[in-house]
């Protein structure tokens, strides 16, 4: 089975001279309580002088374990760590005096400067007074942060945040630099421009770069990427070598007037397809190893359906090596939640009614001028990077805050005025999964479940429901802030949906989740659009936008695209190229409104 | 409406006792500070080290120092012959009390003068000082009942009988550990209450809340009800100490005292869950819990008389429950005083505790809802 | 290897300098730690200063006289000229007892109806009832009380021309705070108090800030070495303190008109001791605690209770149960407190002075010497 998958190649590192990070049978584990965390398990990996080596893998896998370790922040509990020769844990003086390491949050003093967070590290790197003007004026070049030299690095932007963590790592030209999750919560654009500054490092300085990221498709940027997965590393080779060892098992399936998601559902479920995705009009699907897809059998409902082969990505192979690896779970979230009497209700029309809403925070619009409309069933997807101002427009619509101007209708009332049994007919799952961390699983459905006014036989059937439907009974008694992070959010859904909703507001839900949950999520919220549920969904990973039925691109607290998935990839200006990402279609739309702003 | 104040209740309940740090706070803290209070915060006076300076050899003077080595409350540590010899003494704090009979007080004695005893106490601490002296003075007062009566000497013209209500003995245990009562249920109802919302709001729990079917009221109430409940429990756990442990009498009644107790912890969930409403963080919960929680005591009366305050701080105190609720304390304890006595201490409570509670609910609404 | 070696050694004081100019910036952008070093000393001096008085003074008493005459009057006289006492007379002693169940009155002095005949055949009662609750008060009303009475004697006997018949007669004296002012001795022991909060409080809250802000994760993996990094707190933060300790002695001597009878530089040399102790104490306790909130608490909890109440600022240590009087010695409050009263009222008595100052410099370097071991260059 898994014989395609590529191993870790460390001969490809021919010399040992060449090696700036050589990480051998490194164990860790972290103590909560009594239990014991095993946070990494053998990794072993090498990086190369002058390379990119990425380390990709979901939250929790042990990436920023690893990434302090090597920093000589945290000592393993067993194995070596050499860094440029040195051995981290016992020298950890001396590697820190020829890395460059910038933490999650890029580690900056937010009620300083710019300029005043830059000579903290030119202090701190000992980099004399006739060094520091050049270097300082060269850094402000390379990131853009010229004219900004003297705001609070606080008020900048998370993308100018994370150029900045940059610049004061670069203080000092560093031998290794180690960039921990450096893209996460920026926006595409930013994303972008920070890679195009590493990889100048590269060329011009010679910069080893060792940087750690859960977006897979940043592995295109490194020369050799690093899988890690619940501690273990599963291998190490350059990003191609994984997604060719793919070819011929991905395909794309096209079926015209049927909806992409209900395509992918029915693939999903055929023996013998590993993974089937939604994207764009149609979908894409893995195969097992081996498997050749019988047309005939695969579309035995889906008329005028095609079937193309695909160019195999990254993902697929990562994909590929977790669904080998880790059991998924047994059952298909199909089951209808009960049996909501509104499903049997004619498709009224807009049930969320968006007019002309702005949020104003002091002189800062967080929100402008937006308008759009939810239609019962549909699943509808806010997109944009953090500060894009999804956030403040669904709590404006979940009632958490006040509008400064226009209207919001949710079920036909405000749900900012509504009295609380109109919002008993909501559900809403918050970024964090927020539940009550020690109380019990079945504590917090308990409480839940009273909070929206379930009782009696009612109650303990739901309570049954949810504990059955989302695998969490032989959890039921621990406390829920000890639940692995998959479950923590299948039970804030489950809370959210005890009482059969009418509409789900989710917000991030799937922050933080590996990718194989992330699946089994978006089936979940299909089955319940298809039983009539309306979803309202944010999300800041781009490519999740394909499992909405429409979406509104944000930017600056603007719409910037509303439409289908397909619509949305159009407006962006690219026509008859549908293997466009969602992502590229984003900073297209980014440029776009750039130009016209600039041009008004 | 009951069912879902309930189920918040509970899991407010569970939320606090389930967390071992807030279960260490609620438990903990009170029961140190209970023990040290009672033991360590006394103005009285055991033991005060002294020295005598004696220069008359006569037994009369012999006989009126051995009055201070009987008494519990001095402890004779120096004899000293010169008056070279005292300011070394008391700068170093090795005595706090100098007694000073002259050579002549045998002579003034029996020639009927007032014969001199010279008292020179340490005034670093005032207080201290003054108690001291007081001391002295019953001692001095003793000597001199005992002299005329032995020598036929016609007594003052005047005499001072002087008793005390309440606490004969007049032991400041007695006036401190009700006072501890108020103080501790104060602490315990702020921390319970003030930071229970900013915690939701880390969390991100409080918007799960906001969105459920709840009322702006059902939230409140539901965060009121384990402070109230674990501020009297805690309370009445902390009678039960003074009671058994201190033996500090109780002569009044029960109902008076819950009662009082309950309009308190209406005022004191009134100002927690006002600073509950209006912090982010809980840190900001804990800085405005400790500022209103320093002069509340201190302006309470607990520990030094509210009289003796300039008056405009006087009138500042007025808008204070712990006040009252430490003259009901107090009064109940000690004085056994009836209700009806006590209705001036009850009724400003009440309307603080309205005030309070209304302006919590506002500006929770206000930040909120 | 060369390059770290040389950023070594000379660039430990730019590393230094760099890390104290960056504290220096946090504490000028953020207006909550000048509000603690410089409006707390402010407001809990103001506070504690005219809130916390054990002087009792105008105590309202009542008067009962049951049958007016020349001589209770010459009595009655006595009380009201008195500063201690605000008399009020009352008809009956049933009204008086009401008015002092009603907490109106602290005390009822009554001259029973054969007070005038009783005087002549010998010893007359004043009758004297205290209100026992406030035992302090009561005892110190008892005091005044009979401070007037014997000076009442004292007018009577010469009046009449006889020898004062009395055999002993005590003379009190006061040595350092001859008023028994109670706020010449509170407010000294205040800022000992002020300072522990100023100093645990304000260390405590800030390294925490910077565990929980992430910044200490970027600080920990440059070359700057452990001693650097406490010491880049400690100097801002014993200014800061120093500034805050300068704010309280001002307000003490001008302010509350305390005397300092001893020098500044004593008084600076125990500030410097004791404020040492304190950032030790916040050092060790954010080592312990690496959130803002356990930190602070914790920094509330075993710093500013035990200095208000076992420190001797308020409640007599010698009169302590032993077991409490243990403790009061791990209470460096309690040195600091001695050291401010003495310099304050007493002058430099090196006898305080020397066991105080070494006992804080003990604690100073225990504390400190506690963070620098337990501190490591690890998150964990």
């Amino acid at each position: 089975m898994t014989t395609n998958a590529p191993r870790p190649a460390l001969d490809s590192v021919s010399s040992l001279d060449d090696v700036v990070l050589d990480v051998q049978d490194v164990h860790k584990r972290f103590h909560a309580g009594k239990r014991a965390i095993p946070a990494l398990r053998g990794a072993r990996l090498r990086a190369r002088r002058g390379h990119v080596t990425g380390l990709i893998g979901p939250d929790g896998a042990g990436k920023t374990t690893l990434m302090r370790m090597i920093a000589g922040l945290l000592v393993p509990d067993s194995g070596t760590i050499q860094v440029l020769g040195r051995d981290a844990t016992r020298d950890s003086l001396a590697v820190q005096a020829v890395i460059g390491y910038m933490p999650q949050r890029f580690g900056l003093y937010e009620d300083l400067t710019v300029m005043e967070n830059f000579e903290l590290h030119a202090d701190l790197r000992g980099v004399s007074r006739s060094e520091r003007a050049q270097r300082f004026h060269d850094l402000m070049h390379l990131t853009g942060l010229g004219p900004f030299t003297t705001r609070l690095a606080g008020r900048l932007s998370g993308g100018m945040k994370q150029k900045l963590g940059l610049a004061c790592t670069l203080v000092r030209t560093p031998e290794l630099l180690l960039l921990d999750e450096p893209t996460v919560g920026v926006d595409p654009q930013s994303r972008r421009e920070l890679w195009a500054i590493v990889d100048r490092m590269v060329r011009e300085s010679a910069v080893s770069v060792f940087v750690s990221t859960l977006y897979l498709d940043e592995a295109a940027h490194c020369d050799q990427v690093v899988i890690i997965h619940e501690g273990e590393v599963l291998g190490q080779d350059a990003p191609h070598v994984y997604s060719d060892a793919m070819r011929g098992r991905v395909w794309s399936v096209q079926a015209p007037g049927v909806k992409p998601r209900a395509i992918q559902a029915r693939l999903a479920r055929q023996e013998g397809v590993l993974d089937a995705v939604v994207l764009g009009d149609g979908a894409r699907l893995i195969g097992r190893p081996g498997w050749t897809p019988e047309p005939r059998t695969l579309f035995e409902h889906l008329e005028r359906a095609t079937l193309t082969p695909a160019e195999p990505r990254f993902e697929d192979a990562f994909i590929d090596l977790l669904r080998t690896r880790v059991q998924p779970s047994e059952e298909s979230p199909d089951q209808p939640p009960g049996s909501p009497a509104h499903r049997d209700q004619p498709a009224a029309k807009a049930v969320i009614n968006v007019e002309n809403v702005e949020r104003k925070f002091g002189d800062f619009y967080a929100v402008k001028g937006v308008t759009f409309q939810v239609d019962r069933g549909e699943v509808f997807g806010l997109l944009g990077a953090n500060g894009a101002g999804k956030s403040t427009t669904f709590r404006m619509l979940c009632g958490l805050l006040p509008a400064t101007a226009g209207r919001l209708r949710v079920a036909g009332v405000d749900a900012r005025k509504a009295a609380a049994a109109a919002r008993a007919r909501l559900g809403y799952m918050s970024q964090k999964f927020s539940l009550y961390g020690y109380l019990s699983v079945r504590q917090n459905l308990n409480f839940f479940s009273s909070a929206y006014g379930l009782a009696g036989a009612k109650r303990a059937t739901r309570i049954a429901w949810a504990l059955d439907q989302f695998q969490l009974a032989p959890h039921a008694d621990a406390p829920s802030a000890d639940l692995a992070l998959g479950y923590k959010q299948r039970l804030a859904l489950a809370c959210a949906l005890l009482h059969e909703p009418e509409i789900l507001f989710l917000d991030e839900p799937t922050s933080g989740v590996d990718p194989i949950a992330r699946r089994e999520f978006w089936q979940r919220i299909n089955t319940l659009a298809e039983q009539g549920v309306t979803v309202l969904v944010t999300t800041h990973f781009m490519e999740e936008a394909e499992y909405c039925d429409r979406l509104a691109v944000m930017a600056a607290g603007e719409i910037l695209a509303l439409g289908s998935p397909a619509e949305v990839k159009r407006m962006a200006g690219a026509p008859g190229s549908p293997d466009l990402t969602m992502e590229d279609a984003f900073i297209r739309l980014i440029e776009h409104s750039q130009a016209a702003g600039a041009s008004a | 409406m009951a069912r879902r104040v309930w189920a918040l209740a509970i899991k407010e309940f569970l939320v606090l006792l389930k967390d071992p740090r807030s279960r260490l706070v609620i438990i903990v803290p009170p029961f140190v500070q209970l023990m040290i209070f009672s033991f360590a915060a006394s103005f009285d006076l055991n033991d005060i080290p002294f020295a005598v300076y004696c220069e008359d050899p006569g037994l009369d003077a012999q006989e009126l120092l051995s009055g201070f080595r009987r008494s519990r409350h001095f402890e004779e540590t120096a004899w000293i012959t010169s008056d070279a010899e005292i300011a070394p003494l008391i700068d170093a704090k090795r005595v706090l009390l100098v007694i000073h009979i002259g050579p002549r007080f045998s002579r003034d004695l029996r020639l009927r003068r007032p014969a001199a005893l010279q008292a020179i106490v340490d005034g670093r601490d005032s207080n201290t000082a003054l108690v001291a002296l007081g001391y002295v003075r019953s001692v001095v007062n003793r000597y001199n009942a005992q002299y005329t009566a032995r020598n036929g000497i016609r007594a003052p013209s005047a005499r001072l009988e002087t008793r005390a209500w309440f606490n004969p003995n007049l032991e400041s245990r007695w006036f401190i550990v009700p006072g501890i009562v108020g103080m501790i249920t104060l602490v315990v109802t702020l921390i319970v209450t003030a930071l229970s919302v900013a915690r939701e709001r880390e969390q991100g729990t409080f918007d799960q809340t906001l969105v459920a079917p709840f009322r702006a009221g059902e939230i409140l109430l539901g965060k009121a009800i384990p402070g109230f409940a674990i501020g009297l429990s805690e309370a009445s756990l902390i009678l039960l100490v003074a009671i058994v442990l201190f033996q500090v009498p109780f002569r009044g009644s029960l109902v008076t005292l819950y009662a009082g107790l309950a309009l308190f912890l209406m005022a004191a969930i009134g100002v927690g869950l006002m600073i509950s409403s209006l912090a982010v963080t809980q840190q900001q919960g804990l800085l405005g819990t400790f500022l209103f929680m320093v002069p509340a005591v201190i302006l309470s009366g607990f520990a030094t008389p509210i009289a003796n305050m300039p008056p405009i701080l006087q009138h500042v105190t007025l808008i204070n429950p712990l006040r009252y609720l430490l003259v009901i304390l107090r009064g109940v304890f000690l004085e056994g005083a009836p209700c009806g006595e006590l209705v001036d201490q009850l009724w400003p409570m009440a309307i603080i505790g309205a005030v309070n509670l209304a302006t919590a609910a506002w500006l929770f609404r206000k930040r909120s809802a | 290897m060369s390059q770290w070696r040389a950023t070594r050694g000379g660039g430990r004081l730019m590393r230094l300098r760099g890390l104290v100019r960056k504290e220096f910036l946090q504490i000028v952008r953020d207006p909550s730690s000048i509000a603690i070093a410089f409006l707390m000393p402010v407001v809990l001096l103001l506070l504690f200063g005219y809130g916390v008085s054990l002087d009792a003074e105008h105590v309202a008493i009542a008067i009962v006289v049951d049958q007016p005459s020349a001589i209770t009057a010459s009595f009655t006289g006595e009380l009201m000229r008195s500063r201690y006492f605000e008399p009020s007379f009352m008809p009956t002693m049933a009204d008086a007892e009401r008015a002092m169940r009603a907490r109106r009155v602290s005390a009822i002095v009554r001259l029973r109806s054969d007070f005038a005949r009783e005087r002549m055949t010998g010893s007359a009662p004043i009758q004297v009832v205290l209100n026992g609750v406030d035992a302090n008060t009561a005892r110190l009303v008892g005091g005044y009380l009979e401070g007037v009475w014997i000076t009442w004697l004292q007018e009577q006997a010469y009046e009449a021309g006889e020898p004062f018949d009395i055999s002993v007669a005590m003379e009190e004296r006061v040595w350092f705070n001859s008023e028994i002012k109670s706020r010449d001795f509170l407010v000294p022991g205040l800022i000992a108090i002020i300072m522990t909060l100023i100093g645990a409080l304000l260390t405590a809250m800030v390294m925490a800030r910077e565990w929980e802000r992430g910044t200490m994760e970027a600080l920990l993996a440059t070359p700057a070495a452990i001693p650097e990094i406490l010491l880049g707190k400690l100097i801002p933060y014993f200014v800061l303190g120093t500034g805050g300790m300068a704010l309280s002695v001002a307000m003490a001597l001008w302010l509350f008109g305390v005397p300092l009878r001893g020098s500044f530089t004593a008084l600076f040399a125990g500030s410097t001791l004791f404020l040492l102790t304190a950032l030790g104490i916040g050092l060790t306790i954010s080592i312990l605690a690496k959130n803002q909130f356990v930190a602070g608490q914790t920094a509330i909890i075993t710093t500013f209770l035990p200095a208000f109440i076992l420190s001797g600022f308020l409640f007599d240590i010698s009169s302590m149960p032993p077991i409490i009087r243990g403790i009061t010695y791990f209470i460096p409050a309690r040195y600091f407190v001695a050291i401010l009263q003495t310099v304050f009222l007493a002058g430099d008595v090196p006898s305080i002075l020397l066991p105080n100052g070494l006992a804080l410099l003990l604690m100073a370097t225990f504390f400190l010497g506690v963070s620098r071991l337990r501190s490591r260059k690890r998150l964990e």
